[in-house]
This record gives structure tokens, C-alpha cells and sequence, in this order.
């Protein structure tokens, strides 16, 4: 019985108990449903529950370690003289042939005898696994159904017992959030600790060079890995800057006008118009930077006597800020919009002009609400990368000129993990250092962002 | 204000507005003029990338045709007369192609330019025509006429995007090829066609070969996982935290979380995937399931967000209503809450598949950028997504790519722009206010 299947057969088990349960629930009190304590739905639920979630949890834990568990039981079975003295490496590599042998992929050492011997062992040991499974996760679903369906009683309070286990999913389901959190700092500290082990935190933080490549052998030329992370921090701030340039004044101007100028209609038409920028895939736009801004740049900075690079920091920088309009606009719109109207009345009332209540009253109210909002939008910028890997450089140059190539810190973990990965080299791990202090930069802004809106909120509500 | 009256004279409040007032009123149509300029500068950028995109994409749903006289010759294709479908299946039909080009240009002899003479036709011009043999091996030791795909040198060629005038060096195609492709036009044996191909085939070296399809499937069981977790989750996180919990430590620390984890960049949910999913787990590369996982994570903020404001716009008379005539708690909102905020928590529900359907970064890092030519079958086989697929199109240097990459490109738009009109229809449609 395959995986699927067998899952299906549980599921078809579980409803079917839910309809017994019902039934029984009726023929109990002779139809007379008043005298139940529980309505017959929860009796139905109480036998899925029992037929149902004790099955599905031996199946999913079965199905998780049956892998580590076989192939433990596999090395345990191999004669002493093929495994002693072998490495972590070399063992690695003899159970990979094992397996390849077991699935009926072709390798190297078909013809060793010991290893055949091994993957039969496996194939067994896999094929008395899958029967014990069946066997076991539909007689606890059997099992279950039969003992829930005697506390079909008038008096039984299942209505009870089938809410409390509602109520510890809703808890569990709500943890989610926490444990996701604790995953990713877990996940990027451990990896980034060792490679603080192998390169000092400070010449990580402060080195001016960053080549990371590394030596494969002792004597390569030119392998001495460098990880000095200031060019990617200055790269990812020149085009976050950039990006900026462009989001800021045209979001904060377009809310503006749509808030305070713009008839209803307009703006009923407009804004879902500039609201479909921000649901454009940051794909598309790390394309258009790559093949349209960028050459147009390029085309145009020569015309003009200018050196720009065909993967500037202004091309992905411009891309970007046209990417964040619409988050910057929709956020300023909120804020302008919670300015309370009896303050722009008072301002009109003096005789001030729309652009004078605007420039002098309304924004310096709402002030602080855009900067939460535009440190939000920088947040943004700092961590977006498919533009910035299609669109900017590879190589980390520490320069100021927005005509010049520069890399980031997302670049820079993507070409870093994306293809092959060897967990014990700085290489890799460098990713993970980098992913860090991505994470922490943008929570500490974004901490401060949220703060800065919810002070500014209170103070006019 | 602009008090210069000076102390000796009366200060006349009226005639220092009248002053100035001509200026300030130039400010206040400056001022809205700046703001139309935004607004037009953003509407603009969005114009501009739209039409940049279908403007380079929209010849990609047609290829060149070749239409060949092939010789099937029996030998060949079924040398025994067994019609075994092995057989048949392994024959040198790539050979039988090159043996027509050369009957339909004789005066074609030296090897060099025989090579680029092949070169006019796909190299996957034998499987069409293998296709065509196994349909019907009555045809065997016949001559047919079959289509088969152009090579995408000379489909760009045919749709113009090469620049016939430039010096021989600076093209990907030749003089001598080019003549030929004339040639075949003069004699009505190149067309150009709907290309099926690019929404049946998987990714291929050769773009007109290359098709979306099995991008597509990988999407599809990615979102699958993504909408079962996230949905459920999601959902029953908003409910108990608006509905069941008391405010205390504990949710505000749940609270937190989910606001932070809005705003995490999507990277780094590609870094817990690789490190907690892969590496930890030992869960396989490149799969749907860790796909769905990561994405799953991702949008459960959006969902949870989108939930939790529909639960709050229920009115309390219904919670009250519900209790007062006996029901419990759990029936209450199940029965009563959940339902009226159905239609809010789908609107998010979707807003959030349509970010995971556009969302690559994540995927890079845990191996979804595999070359996939075959389309997946299920959610533990090797896929890509659209959005990555996109992304190894707009690398490859052929000018034949750039026009499939814009064409996924536009595929990809249109799934987004109806997802995010469902949500509006539905947020239209059922959204009841009190």
C-alpha cells in the first residue's frame, strides 16, 4: 500500500466514523435527540477525532524517522571488517550506494557483493516497515472508532471533549508564529556562529575587501578568501538610497494629491492603478531593470560622455523605487488620512491656502507616521533581491558613484547557496552571517517603524 | 506671515494678502501640479513596464514552421517490418530531417555548410517527426509533409528581430543561411504558427522548444501546500487569538511575532527553509513540499492579518445573539462568527497565493532552480516555479529567450491580475457591512 493510499484509507476511515458516530448518537435515544447532552454532530466528531488523529500521528512520525531508522538498522548489519575504520565521509558514501543500489539506480560498485547483501537487507527491512505501518496505523483508526463509539451515551458530555481538542488546535495552530520566528534565528545564529569561528566577527564588520572564494586545496593561487562585509553594506545602502530618491517624493506627492485634491472619482480609478505596482513579482521587475532600464542607461550615459556600467546601482536602484512607490504612497495615505479634518478646517478657516494647510499643518502632523512608513519602505528596499540579483553586479566595489556596479548583501546570499553547498566552508556559511544581519537590521527598523506609527496614532485617537 | 508694512505705518492685514496672494496662489498650483506629476510619473512607470514587457513578449505565442518532405524511409524507421514500438521509437529521425534538407537544397555539398544547412530546423525537429511516425506507421516507406519547428535563430529572423543590414559578424545567423530561409519563403515552406509548445513542454536549451508547463505544474503543488497550511493556520490562529484568548503575555508575544514576521525579506524564510527543512529535516532539494513550507510561512502574516480584521468587523450583537439562545462558545464562532468573516479571510487568503505565486527569492535557496524539463507529478518531484523559471529564461543570452521570458512574464501577470480581481469581486460581493 503506497503512502497516498494509505492516507486516503485513513481519511475514508475517519469520515466514515464520523457518520457511524452520528448514526449511533440517534439510535441511542430512539430519535429523541433532546435527550442527549451532546447534539449528534459532536458525537460524529468525537469518533473521527478518535479514529482520525491517533493514526495520523503514527503515520506522519512513522513515515518521518522510518528512513533514519532503516539505515541505522542497515549499517548496524554490516560486517565489522567493511566498517571499520571508515570515516563519517566514507560511511556517508557507502550508504548512498546502498540506497542508489535499493532504489535500482545504477552505481559504481555494482558488482560488490557485500553492498548487494546490504541493499536487500535495506529492500526488506523497507518492505516489513511499509507492512507493520499499514497493519498498525489501520488498526489504531479500527481501534479507535470501536472504543469511541461505546461513549455514545445520552449522558456523556462530548461535547466537551471534542471542543478542548478544537481549543489546543487553535493553540497549537497560533504558536506557529512563535516557533517560525525561533526557526529563523535559530537557523541563521547556528550557522552563523561557526562562521564566526572561522572568520573574526570584526573583520567581518569592518573589512573593506570581500572575495569569497575559497582554497579547494592548500596550494591553490589565488583562494585566500576575503570577508569583509562594508562594500556589500555600502552597495545595499546606495541602491536602497537610490531607490528612495524615487519612491518618496512621487509616493508621498501622488497620496497627497489622491487625499487632498483628487475628486472621488479619480482617485476610485487611480489608486488600485498605482496599487497594481506593488502586485507586479519583483521577477518581472528585476527583468525590466535588467533589459530595458539598464541598457536605456547605459545607451543614454554614453551619449552623454558618461562610463556606465551595463549593471548599475542607478538602473536597480530606480527599478526598485518604482517597486516601492506604492508601498510608500499607501502608507502616507494612512497616515494623512488619520490627521484629524477639524485641524486642516482651522488652517482653511485662518486663510491659508490647500498647498499651505498641506506643507504646514498637515504634514508636520503626520510627520512622524511618514517616517515610520518610509524606515517600513527602506526596510523593504534593504531586503529585496530578485532586482538587485538580476539587475546589479556580482563584483563588491566600494563606491559612492551610482554609474558603477555594485553588489548587495541579498546578491550576494543567493550566489552564495544557490548551487552546490558544503556546510563546513566559510563560503557558504557567509550567507548565513550575511542573512543575519539582514534580519536583525530590518527588524530593528522595522521595530522602531511600527513604534514611531502606534505613538503617532494614539496621539489623535 | 510677510509682515514688511514697518512700524511707522498702519499694518493693513488685507493689502499684505492682497500682495502676496497672487504668489501664494502660484505656489498652490505649483504645489498641485507637483502632485499630478506624481501621480502621472507612477501611472507612467507602470505603462512603461507594461508595454515593455508585451511589446518584447507577444510574438512569442507564434513559431516559425518549416514544412519538410520526409522520406520514411522503411530501412530506417522499421528495417524488420515488425512495427514494434521500441523500434520505431529509437530510429535516427534526425537523420531522416538533415537527408530532406539536403534533397530540398542540392547544391549544398560542402560539410561546413551542411552544418549550417541542419542548422535552419530545431534540433527537436525529429521528435515531431517520430511523433507523426508512431501516430500513423502507415506512412512508413512513403513521403510525407510535416511542420516542424525553426530553428529560433530563424524564428528570429522571421519575426524581425534580426537586423538583416548588419555586417555578417555581428549576427547569430548568416548570409548564406538567410538565403536559404528566403528561399523557403519564396516556396511557401515557412510559416509562422500558434506555438502550442511553449504551454505544453517543460524548460529546454533550445527555446523553441522551451515551455512553461511543467513551471506551471511545480507552481501548482507549491501553492497547493502553501493553501492547505497557510489557510488552516492561519485562520485558526486569528480565530483564537480574537475570539478564545484573554490578552496577556503570551499573545502579545504571539503578536509580535506575527508583525515581524510581515516584515522579514523573503530571503531569509529561503535561509530557515534551507537550514531547518533541508538540512535539519532531510527533507530533498528542489521539491514542492519544502516550497509550499517556505511560502507557507511567508503568507501565513497576510492571512492572519486579513483574518483578524474580518473576525473584528462581525458585530458583537451576533456573538451575544448566538450565546443567548444556548450555544457554546466554539459553536458560536464556528457556526455564527466564522461564516460572516468567511469572505474577508478568503479576500486575504488569495491576496496571500497571489504573493507566493509572484515570490522567487525564497525558492532559490532551497534548490528550486533545478533545470526541469519533465513537468513534476507530484509534490515530492524535483519542479521550478513560474517566477524562477523567469528568472533562468531572462539569463539565457539567446534573443529567442528574452521573448519567452516576456511571454511567462505575461502568463504570470494574468494569474496575479485575476487572483487579485477574484479578491476585489469577492470583497464587492459578500462583504457585509453593519
Amino acid at each position: 500500500m503506497s503512502t497516498p493510499a494509505l492516507a486516503l484509507a485513513v481519511a475514508l476511515l475517519t469520515i466514515l466514523g464520523y457518520w457511524i458516530g452520528r448514526r449511533r448518537s440517534f439510535a441511542v435515544v430512539a430519535n429523541d435527540t433532546s435527550k442527549l447532552h451532546s447534539r449528534p454532530t459532536y458525537h460524529g466528531f468525537y469518533v473521527a477525532i478518535w479514529c482520525g488523529i491517533p493514526a495520523a500521528f503514527v503515520f506522519f512520525f512513522w513515515v518521518l524517522f522510518e528512513g533514519y531508522l532503516i539505515t541505522d538498522l542497515v549499517v548496524a548489519g554490516l560486517p565489522e571488517s567493511v566498517v571499520g575504520g571508515l570515516s563519517a565521509d566514507r560511511m556517508n558514501l557507502v550508504v548512498n550506494d546502498i540506497l542508489n543500489l535499493a532504489s535500482g539506480n545504477i552505481v559504481a560498485t555494482e558488482s560488490d557483493p557485500m553492498l548487494r547483501a546490504a541493499a536487500d537487507h535495506y529492500i526488506q527491512l523497507q518492505s516489513m516497515s511499509r507492512v507493520a505501518l499499514v497493519v498498525l496505523v489501520l488498526s489504531l483508526a479500527v481501534a479507535g472508532m470501536g472504543l469511541s463509539l461505546r461513549a455514545v451515551q445520552p449522558h456523556n458530555r462530548v461535547r466537551n471533549r471534542v471542543e478542548r481538542v478544537v481549543q489546543i488546535f487553535l493553540i497549537g495552530s497560533s504558536t506557529i508564529a512563535v516557533f517560525a520566528t525561533i526557526g529563523i534565528v535559530l537557523s541563521v545564529l547556528f550557522e552563523a556562529i561557526r562562521f564566526f569561528e572561522a572568520v573574526p566577527l570584526s573583520e567581518f564588520l569592518f573589512g573593506l575587501q570581500w572575495s569569497p572564494q575559497m582554497a579547494i586545496r592548500e596550494d591553490q593561487v589565488g583562494s585566500s578568501g576575503a570577508f569583509g562585509a562594508i562594500p556589500l553594506f555600502a552597495g545595499t545602502l546606495l541602491i536602497s538610497f537610490i531607490a528612495m530618491l524615487v519612491a518618496v517624493p512621487v509616493g508621498l506627492m501622488s497620496a497627497i494629491y489622491l487625499g487632498e485634491y483628487a475628486s472621488r472619482k479619480v482617485r476610485a480609478l487611480v489608486k488600485p492603478l498605482l496599487e497594481v505596482l506593488a502586485g507586479i513579482p519583483t521577477v518581472v521587475y528585476g527583468f525590466f531593470a535588467a533589459l530595458t532600464v539598464a541598457p536605456f542607461i547605459r545607451d543614454n550615459g554614453s551619449l552623454l560622455g558618461l562610463d556606465v556600467s551595463s549593471e548599475s546601482a542607478l538602473a536597480a536602484g530606480l527599478v526598485m523605487g518604482i517597486m516601492i512607490i506604492p508601498f510608500v504612497s499607501s502608507l502616507s495615505d494612512d497616515v494623512i488620512n488619520a490627521v484629524p479634518q477639524a485641524m486642516r478646517d482651522g488652517s482653511e478657516a485662518l486663510g491659508a491656502t490647500r498647498s499651505e494647510t498641506i506643507k504646514k499643518v498637515v504634514i508636520p502632523a503626520a510627520l512622524p507616521g511618514i517616517v515610520g512608513g518610509i524606515l517600513l519602505a527602506v526596510s523593504r528596499a534593504i531586503g529585496e533581491t530578485m532586482i538587485v540579483v538580476m539587475a546589479a553586479g556580482l563584483a563588491a566595489n566600494l563606491t559612492a558613484n551610482p554609474l558603477e556596479a555594485v553588489t548587495t548583501v541579498t546578491v550576494q546570499i543567493v550566489t552564495l547557496l544557490v548551487g552546490d553547498q558544503e556546510f563546513d566552508s566559510p563560503k557558504t556559511l557567509a550567507a548565513f552571517a550575511l542573512g543575519l544581519m539582514l534580519f536583525i537590521v530590518t527588524l530593528v527598523l522595522n521595530v522602531i517603524a511600527l513604534h514611531v506609527v502606534r505613538r503617532y496614532r494614539e496621539q489623535y485617537e | 506671515m510677510n509682515n514688511r508694512g514697518g512700524a511707522d505705518m498702519p499694518v493693513d492685514t488685507t493689502q499684505i494678502i492682497k500682495r502676496t496672494l497672487a504668489r501664494r496662489y502660484r505656489r498652490e498650483a505649483r504645489f498641485r501640479r507637483m502632485g499630478l506629476f506624481a501621480v502621472v510619473l507612477g501611472l507612467a512607470f507602470l505603462s512603461l513596464l507594461l508595454f515593455s514587457i508585451v511589446s518584447k513578449g507577444y510574438t512569442a505565442f507564434w513559431q516559425t514552421f518549416v514544412l519538410m518532405d520526409v522520406h520514411l524511409d522503411a530501412g530506417v524507421i522499421d528495417p524488420e517490418g515488425t512495427l514494434d514500438q521500441e523500434v520505431m521509437f529509437a530510429a535516427d529521425y534526425g537523420g531522416m530531417i538533415k537527408a530532406s534538407l539536403r534533397d530540398t537544397f542540392p547544391e549544398v555539398t560542402q560539410r561546413r555548410e551542411k552544418r549550417d544547412l541542419y542548422r535552419l530546423v530545431s534540433s527537436g525537429a525529429g521528435f515531431y517527426l517520430r511523433e507523426e511516425v508512431l501516430q500513423n506507421p502507415d506512412a512508413i516507406g512513403k513521403t510525407i509533409q510535416i511542420w516542424v519547428p525553426a530553428d529560433d535563430d530563424v524564428d528570429m529572423l522571421m519575426k524581425g528581430h534580426f537586423d538583416r543590414d548588419k555586417p555578417e559578424e555581428d549576427r547569430r545567423i548568416k548570409d548564406q543561411q538567410i538565403a536559404w530561409v528566403d528561399r523557403l519563403v519564396d516556396q511557401n515552406r515557412i510559416e509562422l504558427r500558434f506555438n502550442t509548445t511553449f504551454f505544453t513542454a517543460g524548460d529546454s536549451r533550445e527555446p523553441e522548444l522551451a515551455g512553461i508547463w511543467a513551471a506551471v505544474c511545480g507552481s501548482f503543488f507549491t501553492l497547493v501546500i502553501t493553501l492547505l497550511l497557510a489557510f488552516t493556520m492561519g485562520v485558526a490562529t486569528a480565530v483564537y487569538l480574537e475570539e478564545f484568548t484573554p490578552k496577556n503575555r503570551w499573545t502579545d508575544l504571539i503578536e509580535v511575532n506575527i508583525n515581524n514576521l510581515a516584515a522579514v525579506p523573503s530571503i531569509v524564510y529561503g535561509l530557515l527553509g534551507l537550514a531547518v527543512f533541508i538540512n535539519f529535516f532531510g527533507l530533498p532539494r528542489s521539491v514542492p513540499l519544502v516550497g509550499g513550507l517556505v511560502l507557507a510561512l511567508m503568507t501565513l502574516p497576510t492571512i492572519i492579518i486579513a483574518s483578524r480584521a474580518a473576525l473584528k468587523s462581525v458585530p458583537p450583537s451576533i456573538r451575544d445573539a448566538a450565546l443567548g439562545v444556548g450555544a457554546s462558545k466554539t459553536e458560536m464562532v464556528f457556526h455564527h462568527v466564522l461564516p460572516q468573516a468567511m469572505p474577508g479571510m478568503l479576500t486575504g487568503t488569495i491576496i496571500g497565493m497571489a504573493q507566493a505565486l509572484g515570490e522567487s527569492a525564497p525558492l532559490l535557496m532551497i534548490g528550486m532552480v533545478a533545470f526541469i524539463a519533465d513537468a513534476p507529478g507530484g509534490f515530492t518531484d524535483p519542479s521550478t516555479v513560474l517566477p524562477v523559471q523567469i528568472y533562468l529564461w531572462a539569463d539565457s543570452p539567446e534573443r529567442a529567450f528574452v521573448e519567452r521570458t516576456s511571454a511567462a512574464i505575461m502568463i504570470l501577470l494574468a494569474f496575479l491580475f485575476s487572483m487579485n480581481g477574484l479578491a476585489v469581486l469577492l470583497r464587492k460581493r459578500f462583504e457585509r457591512r453593519w
